[in-house]
């Protein structure tokens, strides 16, 4: 009979038992606790676990079911994205950073391009059309982003309805990303200059019955969760964190939201015209799981108001440019969306290779070197649905960046996992770590 | 004798305008040498050169920032310790002597001028062109009393890459600090753990130095082969 490589084992080390359990197969370490007597006992959750969003590893100390001690093992899904941009052009790093909180692809690309755009001192040149379609599309991913962190969270509390309607409806934002830019995500949509492209015919159309809908169906998950007893006994006055801790472990977004402050860069600092949006910024003073849950539900609404805003004002921008007028940023490919997906627009290859040898110069030299970047260093961090999400962007006046580190809120709000969990219970961390809505990609970048 | 103006200390300390920070040269182009090139592009010679210093007023709210943190800084005993203050695009950054980093974070949180409750987290450098001061750390501050922000910057030598950690006064930095080191092997002193966060426990080297290989292999695509990326030409 061979082994079975997966059955649960045990070993003696310095440091007491190890046991490894797999599967169901819980009896040696039952009658391991049993035959110690030992209260205390360190348990690895993760980091293939499917409770902890995505690859996050958990240390937990626990006294029976309560634990006394909570610390997070992450850098499993790093991949150097930021590494790998000092050897690409500035506009190829969109590519990459588009990559790494995957669930808000356009907020990297956002904060990246705006720290790009201040270097270049262009930050007043970016069109207006331009502008609308970033606010649009970031709008819109805040609410797929919100959907996919209600939904997981739903899931790992047992509530698989909110699962599956919450990813009924980021489905129809994936479709409208999918229209809009080719792609569902990894976009690289967002370019230095403006956009990679303009709005096909009949998106706004599109986007106005998603609203519609929408309206519809957000009131479904205020009636499945807002008074649902066992939801809120789950969630209410779980992963406590309060103003005074939020400032002092960097926490953004909605955690600090929950404790009644209203802070939110796209009304403190705006960019992109946010100013000109009407929106209200969304509080809770429970400083809870439950208060972040609202929160989020809230902010779809105020989305909503955002993109209508977006999509009236588009309405009069048909045909205005959606990329910088300085032919030397502005990428010189237009896209074109053909019956095979996205690809280069058959005009302007007509252009460059049989009528003009300057057009065939100017592609050739943008597309291979780039466009140079004065030195500097630039930070414009922006209101990502998880939080503040900043680009630090070096550069020595090359055609790459020198340096470009992410401060993703992912990164930093997962340092509160300790402090809302210890002292709790070990079902209790999982739903405080699903408040906090932590994206591996981008912790680990 | 009556009591200085706090920011004429500021106009003292800036008053000779420095040039841009020089922190390395380009040669030639495409990153290649020693081929008989005769286009010229090979006689290329770029200096890179960061912005310098500025000099007073600022403009706008930078102005009593400056001078909040001179008179702060001035009755804690550390006023020396802005080597510089750099104005570039908006955005002001205020190169801190190292020893001094300590006091400067703290006034800089408590003192109710300043209020920079929000550390937005620790981000490190490497200009390995810039001698004696090849590593840098670089903190976003924010004020969210005041909205507004700042940077500061500390700069180490690649042979002694210590600096104090910002930890006691903003927690939050903890596992930026923990970053920095891993990325580019700057010792933050005093941090309650100081591990590597993002690379495997044993891993050698300090992957996001510039003296790193990104790594990578040629890729054979239809005949061709095409190097890694760090191979590849390069115009900078």
């Amino acid at each position: 009979m061979t082994a079975d490589p997966y059955a649960a084992t045990e070993s003696e080390t310095t440091q007491g038992k190890v046991y490894t359990v797999t599967g169901q197969d819980w009896d040696s370490i039952v009658t391991g606790i049993a035959e110690d007597h030992d209260d205390k006992i360190v348990v690895n959750m993760g980091p293939q676990h499917p409770s902890t969003h995505g690859v996050l590893r958990l240390i937990l100390e626990l006294e029976g079911e309560t634990v006394t001690e909570a610390r997070c093992g992450i850098g499993y899904l790093h991949t150097g994205i930021e590494k790998n941009m000092e050897y690409r052009t500035w506009v190829q790093g969109v590519t990459f950073c588009t990559r790494m909180d995957y669930l808000s692809p356009f907020y990297n690309e956002m904060t990246y391009v705006l720290g790009v755009e201040r270097l270049l001192d262009v930050t007043d040149d970016i069109p207006e059309k331009a502008q609308v379609m970033r606010v649009l599309l970031m709008e819109l991913n805040r609410i797929s982003s919100h959907l996919v962190c209600i939904a997981t969270g739903g899931m790992e509390i047992g509530a698989l309805t909110v699962m599956t309607i919450g990813f009924r409806e980021r489905e129809l934002v994936l479709d409208l990303f999918e229209l809009i830019t080719g792609l569902r995500m990894n976009h690289a949509f967002i370019r230095p200059g403006g956009v990679a492209q303009d709005m096909p015919a009949g998106a706004l159309d599109e986007i106005r019955d998603f609203v519609a809908l929408m309206k519809k169906r957000l009131p479904e998950y205020a009636d499945l969760c807002n008074a649902n007893p066992i939801f809120k006994a789950r969630l209410v006055d779980v992963g406590h964190l309060d103003l005074a801790g939020c400032l002092a472990l960097g926490i953004s977004g909605p955690p600090l939201r929950s404790t009644g402050y209203a802070w939110d860069l796209r009304k403190m600092q705006p960019y992109s015209g946010y100013e000109d949006y009407d929106f209200e910024v969304q509080t809770w003073d429970s400083c809870d799981a439950y208060g972040r849950f609202r929160i989020r539900l809230n902010e779809m609404w105020e989305s909503l108001k955002i993109v209508e805003q977006c999509v009236e004002r588009l309405a009069g921008l048909e045909g205005a440019p959606v990329m910088i007028g300085d032919k030397k940023i502005a990428w010189p490919s237009q896209l074109a969306i053909g019956s095979d997906g996205m690809g280069n627009s058959l005009d302007h290859i007509k252009h460059i290779m049989g009528e003009s040898m300057e057009g065939l110069i100017h592609h050739f030299k943008l597309v291979t070197e780039g466009f140079r970047v004065p030195a500097g260093q630039a930070y414009v961090p922006i209101e990502s649905p998880r939080g503040e999400l900043g680009a630090h962007l070096v550069s020595d006046g090359g055609t790459r960046p020198f340096r470009a580190h992410f401060r993703d809120p992912s990164f930093a709000n997962l340092q509160a996992t300790s402090v809302m969990s210890e002292g709790g219970m070990i079902a209790d961390v999982i739903v405080a770590i699903a408040s906090i809505d932590p994206v591996m990609g981008g912790v680990d970048r | 004798m009556t009591e200085q103006d706090p920011t004429t200390d500021v106009v003292a300390a800036a008053a000779t305008p420095e040039p841009g920070e020089v922190i390395g040269h380009h040669e030639g182009m495409f990153g290649v040498s020693g081929s008989g090139d005769t286009s010229g592009y090979g006689g290329l010679n770029r200096t890179v050169e960061l912005p310098g210093a500025s000099t007073p007023p600022y403009g706008g709210w930078m102005d009593d920032v400056a001078a909040s943190l001179a008179t702060a800084s001035k009755a804690a005993g550390v006023e020396a310790a802005v080597e510089k203050v750099v104005v570039h695009r908006g955005e002001i950054t205020f190169f801190i002597r190292r020893e001094d980093l300590l006091a400067m974070v703290k006034l800089l949180r408590d003192d109710e001028k300043l209020r920079f409750e929000f550390c937005s987290g620790v981000s490190g450098v490497h200009y390995p062109d810039d001698t004696g001061r090849e590593l840098h750390a670089v903190y976003h501050l924010l004020s969210m009393t005041h909205n507004r922000r700042i940077r500061l910057e500390v700069t180490m030598p690649d042979a002694d890459p210590h600096v104090p950690s910002v930890c006691a006064t903003y927690p939050t930095a903890d596992w930026h600090e923990r970053e920095a080191f891993d990325f580019f092997g700057i010792v933050f002193d005093g941090h309650p753990a100081l591990t590597r966060i993002e690379m495997p426990d044993d891993w050698p080297g300090h992957p996001q130095r510039k003296d790193y290989p990104l790594g990578g292999i040629p890729v054979e695509y239809k005949g061709a082969t095409v190097p890694p990326p760090d191979e590849r030409r390069s115009y900078s």
